[in-house]
């Protein structure tokens, strides 16, 4: 039997939506939030989706269930009052510098304070304005402009399962901070950036390297070329009205030409390129025993997650760099001769529909000896967007225009990686022959797509297990499996943001799922629409192997392709000092406590040390101290006694080291 | 014991605080208390300590410690007074109390601990106490309808207690 709810006297069918915010929006109505987030938990704080029900009177729409028959009104005098009391008393506290604000064109704040018909803040401000700027290579925080609406922290520890932000304070000074009031750069955030895509207002935005492209581009003596990764194709379109049905491709090569880039080259061509390092190595491993399953290396915050967290897994990790760093090392390789220009004059800018890239491109290892980045600047999609918007350009009424060649040519393989399981796809589309997999004529691998967080797919006879997940706290959870021994794969994919690249945070803001999913099917039309869909077909790849590479991780492909992986701490913190002595010629001693060797007993040799040193009165001969993270956390517990670094250290060992110390001083 | 174990044995102190809590995230709030009991403030680094223990991220730590007043990432000074500057301590003259103390121990509304860790003077938003404002706390003891000279009489006594003891 059919149930009903009465919203403004009008019967809603009641169909197990789980609260009255999301049945009023079936009827048509959108309620406004700002704390509601339909991924997240609930959290029912901002208020501002009141809703009036007959015998309860005021209740957040966003907390309450619907019940049968239940009569709701979502617009009385009453609320409509309420709300704008509540804008206005956020208005009130927030720098409304709007013109000079990134978010000024889709903030929720602006647009509902707008819909509000609000055209006077009856509130003095409380708050005193902050200069804080918590900010990284990849975002900055304006703490001025924050709702306080917990989305951010929220996806951080929900989804992400990291952490990095929290509120911290309370009362007026309430905020959203990292530990200590450290920057982002200093703690455990990977750059995933959607804090900043959740966020309303323009309180956590992605940080602009527009004006050093612009700088390039106007430089005559520079030759910029960029690179453009698959997700962006079916996004940018958004920013000018053009629905993610539509592939931009050719609109956005056009404008690119416009604005004055040399030449617009396609990171898909470097994914194909990706695909045949990845699966060799990965068939590679298979057949001499290494390391399996390989996880994936192209997502950046995947990346350093795993660095922080997963120290036994690192070498489980592919060695391949990911596109955007393959495009680099291979662009400024070969373009200074095809092009005919200095190399240090060759600009390479890449569009991403990331903001973890723009971190990805510093990384140390894709600078060269020379002193030149593989990758000299990476704008997100937003960014590119707001270039088309300042040069003026129509976007909408430019005539197609296609990629440059050779590095602009890719297969439909390299095109489908902007989607959470496109990697898996693509590699199996190489590897299927070796494993006898029958290859649909289609060549789509049903069993790695869909949208659920974690996908699994046994092919070739369960000779062939893959897992596909997306977002870190699925990652976590898997690889917490794979390590404890109770899952087993050969291939697992990693990509950090909610649907994989399309749902990237450089992407233009969305509010609904329903742009999600658009752009991932927008994304396999696109490739079943390609001449081509197996990255071995690609012709250029191959002329690239012929004239540089030879062949599939031949040591020329080591050296521009591959990459290696470290151990990194997960905040930048001071060490401990637990106790100094007083003799001239003292012995350090440093136990890590970071927690890959906290797990591993650091704490136990820590405590024992101290309790030694003390009962045989040799205080004033060591300085003990506490470290957070040593950066080898695969050898802890790591110590150090002297100029000596024990890992995986023994409480025995360790004793025996500061008996020696100990007796070269003590007369 | 002398100095340079102090710090060592506040640290086997933290140790056993983890202990005593079964390193519980649940016991957050008794183990932050146990431990700036020890340091009389909550160091940044044995935080990241703890955080590291419960398996909990620094910022949530940090998040928990900056939301109760009770708690201090500073380090505390060895006296701590407290001035109420609740409305109707306000009215009756809280103020002026208020700027003679920091004026005699050279704080202000952001430096609040004096550098020889002495003092730490903070304001408090209603204490309860309001049928004896203005009031002051020091070290504990309430002090009603307090004048800035006799504030300052207060330091006096504890600066000459402190002098004979050292
Ligand atoms: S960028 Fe990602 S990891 Fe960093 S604070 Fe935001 S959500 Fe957390
Ligand atoms: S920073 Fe943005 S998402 Fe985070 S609490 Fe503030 S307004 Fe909400
Ligand atoms: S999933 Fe894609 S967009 Fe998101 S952080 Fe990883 S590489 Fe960047
Ligand atoms: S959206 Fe319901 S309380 Fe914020
Ligand atoms: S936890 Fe990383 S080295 Fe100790």
């Amino acid at each position: 039997m059919e149930k009903y709810v009465y919203i403004n006297d009008r019967p809603v069918a009641w169909e197990g939506e789980k609260n009255l915010l999301e049945l009023a929006r079936k009827a048509h109505i959108d309620i406004p939030t700002f704390c509601y987030h339909s991924d997240l938990s609930l959290y029912g704080a901002c208020r501002l989706c009141m809703v009036e029900v007959e015998g309860r009177g005021l209740v957040t729409s966003c907390t309450t269930e619907p019940f049968e028959g239940m009569k709701v009104k979502t617009h009385s005098q009453q609320i409509l009052k309420l709300r704008k009391t509540i804008v206005e008393m956020l208005l009130a506290n927030h720098d409304q510098n709007c013109p000079q604000c990134s978010r000024a064109t889709d903030c929720k704040l602006r647009d509902i304070s707008n819909r509000l018909n609000i055209d006077n803040v009856r509130f003095r401000q409380t708050r005193e304005f902050k200069t804080v700027n918590l900010g990284s290579d990849c975002l900055t925080r304006d703490p001025n402009k924050c709702v306080l609406c917990g989305d951010c922290v929220r996806f951080c520890d929900e989804i992400q399962s990291i952490g990095a932000i929290d509120f911290a304070g309370r009362g007026l000074e309430v905020n959203v901070s990292s530990a200590y009031g450290k920057s982002l750069a200093q703690v455990d955030c990977v750059n995933c950036g959607q804090c900043a895509a959740v966020c309303p207002t323009g309180a956590i935005v992605i940080k602009t390297d527009v004006p050093r492209a612009w700088e390039a581009i106007h430089d005559s003596k520079k030759t910029v070329v960029a690179q453009i990764a698959p997700a962006v194709r079916v996004a940018l379109g958004e920013m000018f009205g053009i629905p993610a049905s539509d592939m931009t491709t050719g609109k956005m090569v056009a404008a690119m030409k416009i604005i004055g880039f040399d030449q617009v080259y396609d990171t898909s061509f470097a994914a194909d390129l990706t695909v045949v390092e990845e699966a060799n190595e990965f068939i590679a491993r298979k057949s001499n025993g290494g390391k399996l399953p390989i996880f994936t290396s192209c997502c950046p915050a995947w990346v350093k997650f795993a660095e922080q967290s997963f120290p036994s897994l690192l070498e489980n990790l592919s060695s391949c760099r990911s596109p955007q760093q393959m495009f680099g090392a291979i662009a400024k390789e070969r373009l200074p001769e095809l092009l005919k220009v200095d190399k240090k004059d060759l600009v390479v800018i890449s569009i991403m529909p990331c903001t973890a890239k723009k971190y990805e491109c510093k990384r140390p290892e894709f600078t060269r000896e020379d002193g030149i980045p593989d990758v000299d600047i990476a704008l997100t999609t937003q960014e590119l967007g707001r270039m088309v918007r300042e040069a003026g350009i129509d976007f909408e009424s430019l005539e197609p225009e296609s990629f440059d060649l050779p590095m602009g040519f890719a297969t439909g393989a390299g095109v489908i990686f902007g989607n959470s399981g496109g990697v898996s796809e693509a590699v199996l589309r190489y590897a299927a022959d070796k494993f006898d997999i029958p290859v649909p004529e289609s060549i789509v691998l049903q069993e790695v797509r869909g949208t659920s967080g974690l996908r699994e797919a046994t092919l070739a006879d369960g000779n062939l297990k893959i897992a596909v997940v997306h977002g870190l706290r699925n990652a976590r959870e898997l690889a917490d499996k794979i390590i404890a021994g109770e899952a087993e794969y050969d291939i697992v994919e990693v990509m950090a943001c909610p649907g994989g690249c399309t749902g990237g945070a450089g992407q233009p803001i969305v509010t609904t799922q329903r742009q999600h999913r658009e752009r991932t099917k927008t994304l396999y039309n696109a490739d079943k629409t390609m001449a081509m869909h197996r990255a071995q077909d690609n012709p250029f790849i191959h002329e690239l192997y012929d004239e540089l590479l030879k062949e599939p991780n031949s040591h020329k492909a080591h050296e521009l392709l591959h990459t290696a992986y470290r151990h990194r701490k997960r905040i930048d913190d001071d060490e401990l000092s637990i106790s100094t002595g007083d003799a001239k010629d003292r012995c350090q001693i440093r136990v890590c406590v970071g927690t890959s060797c906290y797990l591993r007993g650091a704490q136990d040799i820590l405590a024992k040390t101290l309790q030694m040193v003390e009962e045989n009165a040799w205080g004033n001969y060591f300085d003990i101290s506490a470290t957070f993270c040593s950066e080898k956390c695969d050898k802890g517990p790591n110590v150090t006694v002297g100029d000596k670094v024990i890992h995986r250290a023994e409480l025995a060992h360790i004793k025996q080291l500061i008996t020696e110390e100990a007796s070269r001083r003590v007369k | 014991m002398s100095t340079q174990y102090s710090a060592a044995h506040s640290f086997n102190k933290v140790m056993e605080i983890l202990d005593r809590y079964d390193r519980s995230e649940e016991k957050i709030i008794p183990i932050l208390q146990a431990v700036q009991e020890e340091y009389r403030y909550l160091p940044q680094e044995v935080l990241t300590f703890i955080a590291t223990s419960l398996g909990v991220s620094p910022a949530r730590l940090y998040g928990v410690a900056t939301f109760y007043s009770h708690f201090s990432l500073e380090a505390k000074g060895k006296h701590i007074i407290k001035m109420c500057d609740g409305t109707a301590c306000h009215v009756r003259g809280s103020a002026k109390v208020i700027d003679a103390i920091r004026e005699r121990l050279k704080l202000t509304d952001k430096k609040i601990t004096t550098d020889d860790m002495m003092y730490t003077f903070q304001t408090v938003s209603c204490l309860g106490a309001c049928g004896l404002a203005p009031v002051l706390v020091v070290d504990d003891e309430i002090h009603g309808q307090v004048t800035p000279q006799q504030a300052l009489a207060l330091i006096d006594k504890i600066d000459a207690e402190e002098k004979e003891n050292a």
